[in-house]
């Protein structure tokens, strides 16, 4: 069979009549009242504000939400006219995570996996796994360790697996959300390739719009209140709803962030905070990532760290940070910044980082330790020892500035994705650090969070706090940094820029 | 890195079904933990540094994966040796030390088995590749093959792990939770991990399950499982060097079973 073949198959019809869904143990519905038809063959793209229930529409089309314990259905959801529980492999889901979606150690076992489960047989298992491959465009021998691909590749991996299945619907779960901007590429590169070949109905989520609009004909907005609040052809539904589009978090062609890049000239005569004789970074002792490098963090300014993949972002980040040690020169603090915890911050005690330096992980689950968004908030004042009355002012303050009040008393685990991260921006915040480093802060944010964000770090760098942030978003450094320091990868050894960031 | 990394090489070792490396060692295992005495375990280990020469390995990487049970093994022996069961002369006594003829020999005999055990397992599993023990495990020995596949895909997060515990352990020294009470640290910070992997876990089953996993239906085998002659040839061979070890004990009145 050649990869034309997979055209053979035909696209599945979805119909959703006042369907709705009920996660178990909670009193909201997910999503409620969608009615729905989506012909064989259509290529949607479905919007929708975070919590309007695009995933859970999703994964129930997959067929993988779960029986009664998992939760609560009402209305009829009908794929080719039948229950999508019963039928596995007619459609296949792309997730938005690529780590967890690897299932085998070579690359192609792994395409193999979903044709192995629906019983097909081994010749015509290796003639599908090497199709899908060729179509995606992963280029690599078929006993290719996983474990060595990059994120968009592990993405394109994942692709296969579900092409390899033949399926008449595909469904994209924010497939780019975790990648760089080229794995970003890759991968709209390989769907635009699959979708020329296929009749198979086509689904994605994504909230930035522009990386599908062209290879969509249809566009579905969800309501968060229920149902359906806007569906037709892609133009038309973006002119019409676009403003309540953008309000609800989606970024919009052609609108921009809606913020303006206005802060450029870097603030004259700032102190600086941090300076970096000689510094060569190292995530592990053994391996050096980067060397010879020369950045000033200076006091109301903010710095970007940019570069490719594994060039060391992160790396450098942690180090400035004083979670990892240097693997030579050193970070230097000047000694009104140090306030008498010594010159190199590695070596302060943990509590002395607290108003100094504060840290946003990539991750924001990494940093939750307590059982309450309130709690969460108050470990670093309670480390600091502050009097119980201060902590619950500041605390009070945080979650109002950061609009968690109505959440205070929610698990940090069980927030929304845009909660995750303006929490994980709170408990720094709540000891008020003079340098605030984050690591990708916005990464796979809608653009209310996205704004949120940026307007937050706005004032901070207003009120003379430095800022250090890792970011592959254009638009992020665009409008939030002051100067750019670029790494250039393993090639070249000193062979960074510092300086002002271009227009 | 990953524990899942496919062990490669063109040696006939490497392509022998795992089931058979499983079975051999277990059944050299099996036969030598059923008696107590030098002379089996000592016939069991020539034979076996004998047949090492056709294992894969090379000299360093031999003496790199087998290092724990060199250690393993003459620490045991001298526990035995000074706290051993004493009969016959005693050589030297302090306090609870008791070296006597009877903990010598005790001794000998538990370096040598630990020895002649460790060494051929350790070997035989250096050249396993974990997916073809599973294919193995699910074809030949017919175990469910979703208890089998999950087990697989879940040893690919070890990985992951232990890159979240070193997040972890940064996140809380930038929280400011990271001055003293390491025990106290350490306990809350497994903990994190036990969610995050929990976490994981159930997004890898949702991932698992999207390609049709646990799907009602006969299941396929892109990779087949076969059990022929180089298996059985693999298996024979720990059967006769268990059962010359056990007749040259027996022979020499050395067998000593360790219920009697």
């Amino acid at each position: 069979m050649t990869p034309k073949a997979a055209a053979s198959v035909s696209g599945a019809s979805v119909v959703a009549r006042g369907w709705g869904w009920r996660h178990a143990g909670r009193r909201a519905w997910a999503v409620d009242g969608v009615d729905l038809r989506i012909e064989p063959g259509e290529r949607v793209l479905l919007l929708g504000a975070s919590g309007a229930g695009k995933s859970t529409l999703l994964h129930a089309l997959a067929g993988v939400l779960g029986g009664e314990e998992e939760g609560e259905r009402r209305g009829q959801l009908l794929v080719n006219g039948a229950e999508p529980s019963g039928a596995r492999g007619q459609s296949g889901l792309l997730l938005q995570d690529p780590d967890s979606q690897v299932i085998l150690a070579r690359v192609g076992d792994d395409v193999a996996f979903g044709c192995e489960n629906l019983g097909v047989p081994r010749d015509e298992i290796w003639r599908r796994v090497t199709d899908a491959l060729t179509m995606v465009g992963l280029n690599v021998p078929l006993d290719h360790p996983t474990s060595a691909l990059s994120g968009g590749q592990k993405q394109r991996l994942a692709l296969a697996g579900v092409l390899a299945m033949r399926p008449g619907l595909l469904l994209l779960d924010e497939p780019t959300a975790n990648l760089d901007p080229e794995g970003v590429l890759e991968v709209r590169e390989s769907v635009a390739r699959v979708l020329e070949r296929s009749e198979a109905t086509f689904i994605v989520i994504e909230h930035r719009v522009a990386i599908w609009q062209n290879l969509v004909n249809r566009v579905i907005v969800l309501d968060a209140a229920g149902g359906v609040l806007a569906d037709g052809c892609p133009d038309d539904v973006l002119t019409s709803q676009g403003d309540r589009l953008a309000a609800a978090g989606v970024w919009v062609p052609g609108r921009g962030s809606g913020l303006v890049a206005a802060r450029r000239d870097a603030p004259a005569g700032t102190a600086t905070l941090l300076r970096t004789p000689g510094l060569a970074i190292a995530r592990t002792k053994a391996e050096i990532v980067a060397r010879d490098i020369e950045v000033e963090v200076l006091a109301g300014t903010a710095l970007a760290l940019t570069g490719p993949n594994g060039a060391g972002k992160s790396t450098l980040a942690l180090t400035l940070a004083g979670l990892l040690k240097p693997a030579g020169g050193a970070v230097l603090a000047v000694p009104e910044f140090a306030a008498g915890a010594g010159p190199e911050p590695i070596r302060w005690k943990s509590r002395q980082l607290l108003t100094r330096i504060g840290t946003v992980f990539q991750d924001p689950e990494h940093q939750f330790v307590a059982a309450t968004v309130r709690a969460e908030l108050s470990v670093g004042p309670r480390a600091l020892r502050q009097p119980e009355a201060a902590i619950t002012a500041r605390v009070d303050q945080v979650l109002q500035r950061l609009r968690l009040d109505h959440l205070a008393d929610a698990n940090p685990f069980t927030l929304s994705g845009g909660e995750k991260r303006r929490l994980s921006v709170g408990t720094v915040l709540a000891t008020q650090p003079k340098l605030l480093v984050l690591d990708e802060p916005t990464f796979g944010q809608d653009l209310r969070t996205w704004r949120e964000i940026v307007a937050l770090l706005d004032e901070l760098l207003r009120e003379g706090t430095a800022l250090v942030a890792v970011s592959h978003d254009v638009d992020f450094v665009a409008t939030v940094a002051h100067r750019e320091y670029r790494l250039a990868g393993r090639a070249a050894a000193p062979a960074v820029t510092a300086g002002a960031v271009p227009r | 890195m990953s524990l899942l990394a496919p062990a490669q090489g063109h040696r006939a070792i490497f392509r022998i079904n795992p089931v058979a490396k499983l079975a051999a060692a277990l059944l050299l295992a099996g036969v030598l933990i059923l008696t107590i005495d030098w002379v089996s375990a000592a016939v069991a280990l020539a034979c076996e540094l004998v047949l090492f020469f056709w294992a894969g390995l090379s000299l360093k990487s031999f003496a790199l994966r087998t290092l724990p049970v060199w250690i393993a093994a003459p620490t045991a022996g001298v526990t035995t040796l000074l706290y051993g069961q004493s009969a016959g002369t005693v050589y030297w006594a302090f306090g609870f030390v008791n070296v006597t003829e009877g903990s010598v020999e005790l001794a000998i005999a538990t370096t040598l088995r630990i020895l002649a055990v460790g060494l051929p397992s350790v070997v035989l599993f250096v050249t396993v590749d974990p997916t073809d023990l599973a294919d193995g495990l699910a074809q030949v020995v017919k175990l469910p093959a979703r208890f089998v596949l999950g087990g697989l895909a879940g040893l690919r997060l070890v990985g992951l792990f232990l890159e979240d515990w070193r997040a972890l352990e940064l996140a809380r020294r930038a929280r400011g939770i990271a001055d003293g009470g390491a025990v106290r640290r350490l306990l809350s910070q497994a903990f994190a991990l036990l969610v995050l992997s929990i976490r994981r876990g159930s997004k890898l089953a949702t991932a698992m399950e999207a390609r049709g996993f646990g799907a009602p239906g006969r299941r396929s085998w892109a990779r087949e499982s076969t059990f022929r002659g180089r298996e059985l040839a693999l298996v024979g061979i720990g059967l006769a060097v268990a059962l010359l070890s056990v007749g040259v004990s027996v022979a020499t009145g050395s067998w000593n079973f360790v219920l009697t």
